[in-house]
């Protein structure tokens, strides 16, 4: 079995994120790091974070930096990952990518101890930069330019320290002196030899500066001092004239200021009043805004509170005082960024990621800590406490979506519609939501109006070339026509010269300024001083069909005949050239008008004999045909689109284009060929199946450049996306007629008839493949079932260390009432209802999260959920610190209840010092109210944690620890029938296939078992020979499962066929070989069939197909928010095929971090039999010359491997 | 085997000893060789982000906290060292 594996959704959470100005000059973007993706975001003027570039790097990005050269006025990106190396990158507006500027191997790859890539420091002045690991090493690279003004780094410098480890590194600002660099370290070297343990007690954490001698080109060890044992992270104090210099050192509770030859100024951190004493608060990302007479620091907590701090000082010299301002709550974060432009990204460790703007930099009075009023007591520091409250200095202003964590996910077609939906359970604790995924771009609906019948068709005209706006809108219905004028409102006119007492076949601008209208019986063409022309068809032939650009109008009359117009130097429609057509014409279409050019030269023309001809339109050949093309099923609509076939720019011009000709046919298939720009050759043909109406082909403008709209039973937009043509579906309902829209309010939009209405619209977030409706959730969720036949979901979620329900209810109430009493002096009547607003705003849990409690009390609840309606019909909270685990419903075979809802729970499950459980329940529900409602039936005591529940045989599997174990229904409880104990550690998952049960253990993999009835045993008959630390599973086939492993791969598992064949022959079940055992296991083993490493921990897996016709692929979902495909070839030509691509791309485009591909998706066991297809897709980033040397090497052309290419992910999504 | 030969497999493993944390040697006892597993599982924790995300979620902590976590069990990962027999 060979493997295609596609990301679907790229990561949507972010590992870290650093802002600076990366094209150059006054623009600021962000750079952000999603695990193994590369992005470069940029806020637009509404203030909307816009993707520029992304690329995939084949490696695990850890950390980045910024720099920019004394002078310059661009930041060069520095980045660490897993490769060993340290890269540089600089970002190319020209062509829209990422340049390696250098790139130094310094050790080995991957996520080590003491191989550098975990930490990055920057000299303020870009003088040099600091890579360290988490123990010993640190290296220092001197950055500088040549005489060409290129970059040059040198070769590294040690600052090595062993036995150290590393807890946070940052450049010191010192001006134009030598460059220092600041690190928190921690010595272990006495503490590992010392068994009395009096040495681990005294291990110091001390903040060392290393010092570059510029000169001598050597590092040093200038300064180490004591700092607090607490200490997490450094910041940069600006210095060198800008400020005292120095470092603020982040500890557990406490910021403190410190310098060489400075004593040390300390202020605690402000602590939440409702955080459980035992708890901390640690400083988890931090951010520096500097303006030129000014700076100030935002240090985030772990429980997302932001504060400002503020550093006292006198003349750039001595810090007299350190203060910590209550700023604002945002959710935590991994990185925050303070942009130039008013702006603060905050990447969010889980759910969405937010743009914020500053509506004040919290100068307003505020809970505040000082280093001048800091109070030691005998118990230690005096805390400072303060309430979370609503923003006050930030506010929202775009958010971007993220699905981190996925924790589990289900394709199906619930709601019946022509794809599946994917419902993913993501998020966490208060921010946990379900999302349903469906293919496709989101669209934002503008206006909706009814229309006095129903239409056929609608335009929208410009009155001149030159009109930034569309003019009028013409709506044609089967008598007559509707003309309605655009300007603050939209509104019917009469003057506008059209003829409304007919249909309509066209309307368009002709020439510079002049309208013309196509109706069945002639020609009006409009001038722009009001004069009416009109050409009526000779004898009583109608038009048909109309074809036209802005210089050439094509009629097709009834019978066949073709009649082309073309604008001449007055402005006149001046008839050419006639043209009889063997048949009826189905349609027309004429590509536009070329820049600079008189007329466009094809004419392509699809007749009922299921064949489309182009032909010419020039002078000297005029109407001759140029070439015939035969397709399946007759075409209904045409249309000309240019497409560049490659990448570069911003906009992905550069490359010429090549022009193609798309063909809705009757069947339903859209078919596109590659016209020759010279001849009018037609080749390299594709076809796409879009739906079950003939696709109507229109032309929009999308993002500035003509895209198309495809109408059949669903809309669809085909465009170009960071070089890439995609064809997407849009997530709307059927349409009849579409043309593009602009004016005032919207700028790119779509006007559409459908029914009786009339529809304007937008397209929203180009480039992605999904679009989600958002269901919000309570706690954490962690598994759910489909019940496809009541179309209802029941999910579990359950949140370690938090309150319960009432629990909060009261602190709230009690914070609200405290709240309250200090403002009810002033006006109580009015107040009331800002109170409300207040309240919620004061409640908001996604903002603030949930009040932390004792890491021992569980909250959990278990939700019917409408998915149609989006409503929760069914909300049961777990009591007595119960939490949800496991899911199944499950039928008896004594039928008497029909399905039943099994779910297992934990009560008082501890994982620290070592986990323990005071004992596990599995409940069974009955479904009442017709499924929308639980009743509780029994719950059973069981002595472990029940993480897996399955159906088997009538009758229920319950995997709880090492005991897999057969239940059955009992009046009371369930009644234990028959058990194996003899599983390795922890049973995760269970899948049931006629009487195999194949098991999933947390660290050993799959275990094959068989259940024989008649002497009511359970044995293992096969396992798996590697340690695996299952994170999902999925059953395959007979013989096969899927599984996923928490360092990131994906492997198949298979039981040899003649195995297979002799457990299901052998009359005992390969009984007594089982008796004999293997290797402490099972007798058989199974074989590792298919290797993979996705780089991310993947947490679920599922197999669908996700469009109607193509092949099921394993679908699978990550912690980091990504979704992948994984299909299976039909061909060994396509494997071959692939691979050999795959090699290809390795050896020319090696990733851009400097890992290499093939050790990456091997990292932790050899790839096996599964092609990169991400890395293939990056084919069409190369350059032609490239792209044709691997073509060759093929035997194929460059174009034949993007239709390759584009087939294999048509045939996943 | 020559003596030669053998002094230098000796300074090699040396070498290699000093280069990279973690290399054993003939007398590696069971505590240390423990303490550098653990130190290296940490550190790969701390490394790959989702992993940290992974364990964030089943504790039910920022991701920050849990780094911090992780760097500060790489102190003591297996507790006190056992008395020498020796000494």
């Amino acid at each position: 079995m060979y493997l295609y594996s596609l990301t679907l959704q790229k990561p949507t959470g972010i590992v870290c994120a650093i802002n600076g100005s990366f094209s150059g000059g006054k623009t600021q973007e962000i750079v952000v790091a999603r695990g193994k993706v590369l992005d470069l975001l940029r806020p637009d003027e509404n203030g909307k974070l816009q993707t520029i570039h992304s690329v995939e790097v084949f490696g695990a990005i850890r950390s980045l930096a910024q720099f920019r050269l004394t002078g310059a006025h661009k930041d060069y990106i520095v980045v660490g990952s897993d490769s060993g190396r340290i890269v540089i990158l600089e970002y190319n507006k020209e062509k829209n990518v990422l340049d390696k500027i250098h790139q130094e191997t310094f050790g080995k790859s991957g996520c080590r101890r003491i191989v550098p890539g975990q930490y990055l420091a920057i000299d303020p002045k870009g003088r040099a930069v600091m890579i360290g690991a988490c123990e010993k090493q640190k290296l220092v690279y001197v950055l500088n330019r040549d005489t060409a003004a290129r970059l040059t780094i040198s070769s590294p410098l040690e600052a090595h320290k062993s036995h150290t480890i590393v807890y946070s590194i940052c450049g010191v600002d010192c001006g134009f002196d030598n460059p220092i660099f600041a690190a928190i370290e921690l010595d272990y070297s006495e503490a590992d030899q010392d068994p009395t343990g009096q040495a681990a007690s005294e291990a110091q954490k001390h903040l060392t500066f290393y010092e570059l001698d510029l000169g001598l080109n050597h590092v040093s060890r200038k300064w180490s001092e004591q700092v607090d044992n607490g200490a997490n992270l450094l910041v940069t104090v600006p210095g060198g004239g800008d400020g005292p210099s120095g470092v603020l050192v982040c500890a557990e509770n406490f910021v403190i200021y410190k310098n060489q030859g400075h004593p040390d100024v300390r202020a605690v951190i402000p602590r939440r009043a409702d955080l459980p004493a035992e708890r901390g608060v640690l400083i988890v990302s931090a951010a520096t805004h500097r303006q030129k007479t000014m700076f100030f620091f935002l240090l985030q907590t772990e429980y997302g509170d932001i504060f400002k701090v503020t550093l006292q000082h006198e003349n750039n010299d001595h810090v007299s005082e350190l203060k910590i301002k209550y700023f604002d709550t945002i959710p935590p974060a991994s990185s925050i960024c303070v942009l130039k432009s008013g702006f603060l990204f905050a990447a969010s460790e889980f759910g969405n990621h937010g743009l914020y703007q500053f509506q004040a930099i919290g100068d307003e009075a505020d809970v505040e800590s000082s280093s001048a009023t800091l109070m030691e007591t005998e118990e230690g520091f005096q805390p400072v406490y303060f309430q979370p409250r609503g923003l006050k200095n930030l506010v929202r202003i775009d958010q971007v979506e993220s699905l981190m964590p996925i924790m589990d996910m289900k394709v199906s077609n619930i709601f019946e519609e022509e794809t599946p939906q994917i419902f993913t359970l993501c998020g966490r604790g208060p921010r946990s939501s379900l999302r349903i995924l469906r293919p496709g771009l989101a669209i934002s609906e503008m206006a909706v109006s009814q229309l006095p019948g129903i239409p056929s068709a609608v335009w929208t005209v410009k009155k001149n070339v030159t009109d930034e706006f569309d003019a009028y809108i013409v709506v044609s219905f089967a008598n007559a026509t509707l003309v309605l004028s655009i300007g603050e409102t939209v509104e019917e006119v009469s003057d506008s010269g059209f003829l409304d007492t007919t249909p309509s076949l066209a309307v368009s601008l002709i020439g510079d300024d002049s309208l013309m209208q196509v109706h069945p019986s002639g020609i009006r063409h409009i001038r722009e001083d009001g004069r009416i022309n009109e050409w009526r068809t000779p004898g009583k032939r109608t038009i048909v069909k109309v074809g036209s650009n802005r210089l050439q109008v094509v009629i097709a009359l009834s019978g066949g005949e073709l009649i082309y117009f073309e604008v001449d130097l007055t402005g006149q429609l001046m008839e050419v050239e006639k043209h009889e057509m063997p048949g009826d014409v189905a349609c027309l279409d004429i590509a536009p008008v070329p820049e600079g050019r008189q007329r466009s030269r094809f004419l392509a023309v699809g007749s009922y004999d299921n064949t489309i001809r182009i032909l010419s339109l020039d002078p000297d050949d005029c109407m001759q045909i140029l070439s015939v093309q035969s397709v399946s099923s007759p075409p209904e609509s045409l249309l000309f689109l240019e497409v560049q076939a490659s990448f570069g720019g911003e906009d992905g011009a550069d490359h010429p284009a090549s022009l193609f000709l798309n063909a809705g046919l009757q069947n339903g298939v859209l078919f596109r060929t590659v016209v020759d720009m010279v001849t009018g050759q037609v080749s390299d043909a594709r076809s796409r199946f879009l739906g079950l109406r003939p696709p109507k082909l229109f032309s929009v403008i999308v993002r500035g450049r003509r895209a198309m709209l495809c109408l059949s039973s669903r809309p669809w937009l085909g465009y170009i996306h960071q070089g890439h043509f995609l064809l997407t579906p849009l997530s709307y309902e059927t349409l009849e007629f579409a043309a593009s829209f602009s004016s005032d309010q919207c700028a790119e939009g779509v006007v559409s008839v459908a029914g009786d209405a009339l529809r304007v619209f937008t397209i929203e977030r180009l480039g992605e493949t999904f679009n989600e409706t958002v269901i919000p959730l309570r706690y954490t969720p962690r598994k759910f079932v489909l019940q496809p036949k009541r179309k209802m979901l029941v999910v579990i979620e359950s949140d370690q260390g938090a309150l319960t329900a009432e629990e909060r209810e009261a602190a709230k109430k009690e914070c609200f009432e405290a709240a309250t009493t200090g403002e009810n002096g002033t006006d109580n009547g009015q107040m009331e209802n800002g109170d409300d607003e207040d309240k919620d705003d004061l409640l908001s849990d996604e903002q603030y999260g949930y009040p932390k409690a004792e890491s021992s009390k569980w909250v959990s609840c278990i939700r019917v959920l409408d998915p149609r309606t989006a409503t929760t019909t069914c909300l049961m909270e777990l009591q007595e610190n119960e939490a949800a685990f496991s899911i199944c419903t499950v039928n008896f075979h004594d039928k008497e209840h029909g399905a039943l809802l099994a779910v297992g729970t934990a009560k008082s499950l501890q994982f620290w010092p070592k986990r323990s459980v005071a004992c596990g329940y599995i409940h069974i529900y009955k479904f009442v109210e017709e499924g929308k409602s639980l009743e509780l039936l029994h719950k059973t005591e069981v002595e472990g944690v029940p993480l897996a529940l399955c159906q088997f045989q009538g009758r229920l599997l319950a995997g709880i620890g090492t005991v897999l174990r057969l239940y059955d229904l009992g009046k009371r409880k369930l009644l234990r029938k028959c058990e194996n104990k003899l599983f390795p550690n922890t049973i995760m998952s269970i899948h049931t296939y006629r009487d195999r049960i194949y098991v999933g253990d947390i660290q050993e993999s799959f275990h094959y078992c068989k259940y024989r009835r008649d002497e009511n045993q359970l044995y293992i008959f096969a396992d798996d020979v590697v340690p695996r630390w299952l994170t999902a599973s999925y059953h395959v086939d007979f013989d096969t499962m899927a599984g996923a492993d928490k360092f990131g791969n994906i492997y198949f598992v298979r039981l040899p066929q003649d195995v297979s064949d002799e457990v299901e022959e052998d009359p005992t079940g390969g009984k007594i070989k089982w008796e004999q055992g293997k290797l402490n296991g099972a007798p058989n083993k199974v074989e590792e069939i298919v290797q993979f490493h996705v780089g991310d921990v993947v947490s679920c897996l599922h197999k669908a197909s996700l469009i109607p016709g193509g092949g099921e692929c394993i679908i699978y979902g990550t912690v980091m928010g990504s979704l992948g495909a994984l299909l299976a070839f039909t061909s060994r030509d396509d494997v071959d095929f692939f691979s050999h691509l795959e090699m290809h791309m390795r050896q020319e485009h090696p990733p851009l971090c400097g890992r290499d591909h093939m050790a990456y998706r091997s990292a932790y066991f050899p790839v096996k039999d599964v092609i990169d297809g991400d890395l293939c897709e990056q084919f069409p980033t190369l350059s032609m010359d490239m792209q044709r040397k691997i073509a060759e090497e093929l035997d194929r052309t460059p174009a034949e491997i993007l239709k390759k290419l584009e087939e294999v992910r048509n045939k996943i999504i | 085997m020559q003596a030669s030969d053998r002094f230098n497999i000796n300074s090699q493993l040396e070498h290699l000893q000093a280069k990279y944390v973690g290399t054993g040697h003939a007398d590696l006892s069971r505590f240390e060789w423990a303490v550098n597993i653990q130190r290296d599982s940490y550190a790969s924790y701390v490394g790959h982000y989702p992993m940290l995300a992974y364990f964030a979620i089943a504790e039910n902590e920022s991701i920050g906290r849990e780094r911090y976590n992780f760097m500060q069990k790489m102190l003591l990962p297996c507790g006190l060292p056992p008395e020498r027999e020796d000494d």
